[in-house]
């Protein structure tokens, strides 16, 4: 039954994406893009990661593709009367490059995980349940991720601070 | 039990992610497949985080944040390209090609 629903999730986020990467309006290429995040959210809960599943449709569904939504509209980008493909060296190329890839992507997934540093089946779920879903990446954030946390912040603010200085008419 | 599955998406997704990257010109729709490619590491980590304990979790988090901040500017850079060249096209962006 999880395996129906993670193929039917799964498969909703290959078809998706590829109508992203082959519509020509961008408009529409960004409402496919949210139905592959949101299937992909759908995926992060059947691998026991309720909380990120629930940041994926905040912050990736809602903030970020509202953001390009928003830039897309600024920019009157709506109808797109010629396509923008590359003509057909650059997507014979881009087929090549991609299924190259995939392949070497497909075997690397082959590869077993070492037993030694796999933790035994279901452990995951059996801390989540003990501890709750937030505080199973609170916990690790705060304690073992505690500087990185901090420099993200950093980044952020950064990223605020060049996002205005950017987008301002005359620096 | 779902690892392989997971990472065989995540492959095909990080796949279609570069395809796109590769094909088209519209620099809007080029950030929107770094998005996705994004988005299949982060299956990756989830995936993987089953296994091998909730540190892949956490790494989520951090992927995310960088994200948005790359969003932030990266938006912010197209809309100053746009205002001064008046196109999205990335062969028409060629300042600095020799």
């Amino acid at each position: 039954m999880t395996l129906v629903i993670f193929w039917l999730f799964a498969a909703v986020a290959i078809a998706a994406a590829l109508m992203c990467i082959t519509r020509r309006s961008a408009v529409a290429s960004a409402l496919w893009l949210v139905t592959t995040l949101f299937s992909l959210a759908g995926l992060f809960v059947l691998l026991d990661a309720q909380f990120i599943a629930a940041l994926q449709v905040l912050v990736y569904a809602g903030a970020i593709m509202v953001l390009f939504l928003f830039v897309i509209m600024l920019l009157n980008l709506g109808r797109q009367t010629a396509t923008d493909m590359r003509g057909w060296p650059g997507r014979l190329v881009a087929l090549a490059l991609g299924l190259l890839l995939v392949t070497e992507l497909w075997v690397l997934s082959r590869v077993p995980v070492l037993a030694q540093i796999q933790l035994p089946a279901g452990t995951l779920r059996q801390v989540t349940e003990a501890h709750g879903v937030v505080s199973v990446i609170s916990g690790p954030l705060f304690r073992t991720y505690l500087v990185p946390f901090e420099v993200t912040s950093m980044l952020l603010l950064a990223a605020i601070i060049g996002a205005v200085v950017l987008a301002k008419r005359r620096v | 039990m779902l690892l392989g599955p997971s990472l065989a998406v995540s492959a095909i997704l990080f796949s279609l992610g570069v395809a796109g990257v590769l094909l088209r010109r519209n620099v809007i729709i080029i950030f929107m497949c770094i998005e996705l490619m994004l988005n299949a590491v982060n299956l990756t980590f989830i995936a993987l985080a089953q296994q091998l304990g909730p540190d892949g979790q956490v790494i989520v988090f951090f992927v995310m944040a960088v994200a948005a901040a790359e969003a932030a500017v990266g938006l912010a850079i197209i809309i100053a390209i746009y205002r001064h060249k008046q196109t999205l096209d990335v062969q028409n962006i060629n300042l600095l090609r020799g």
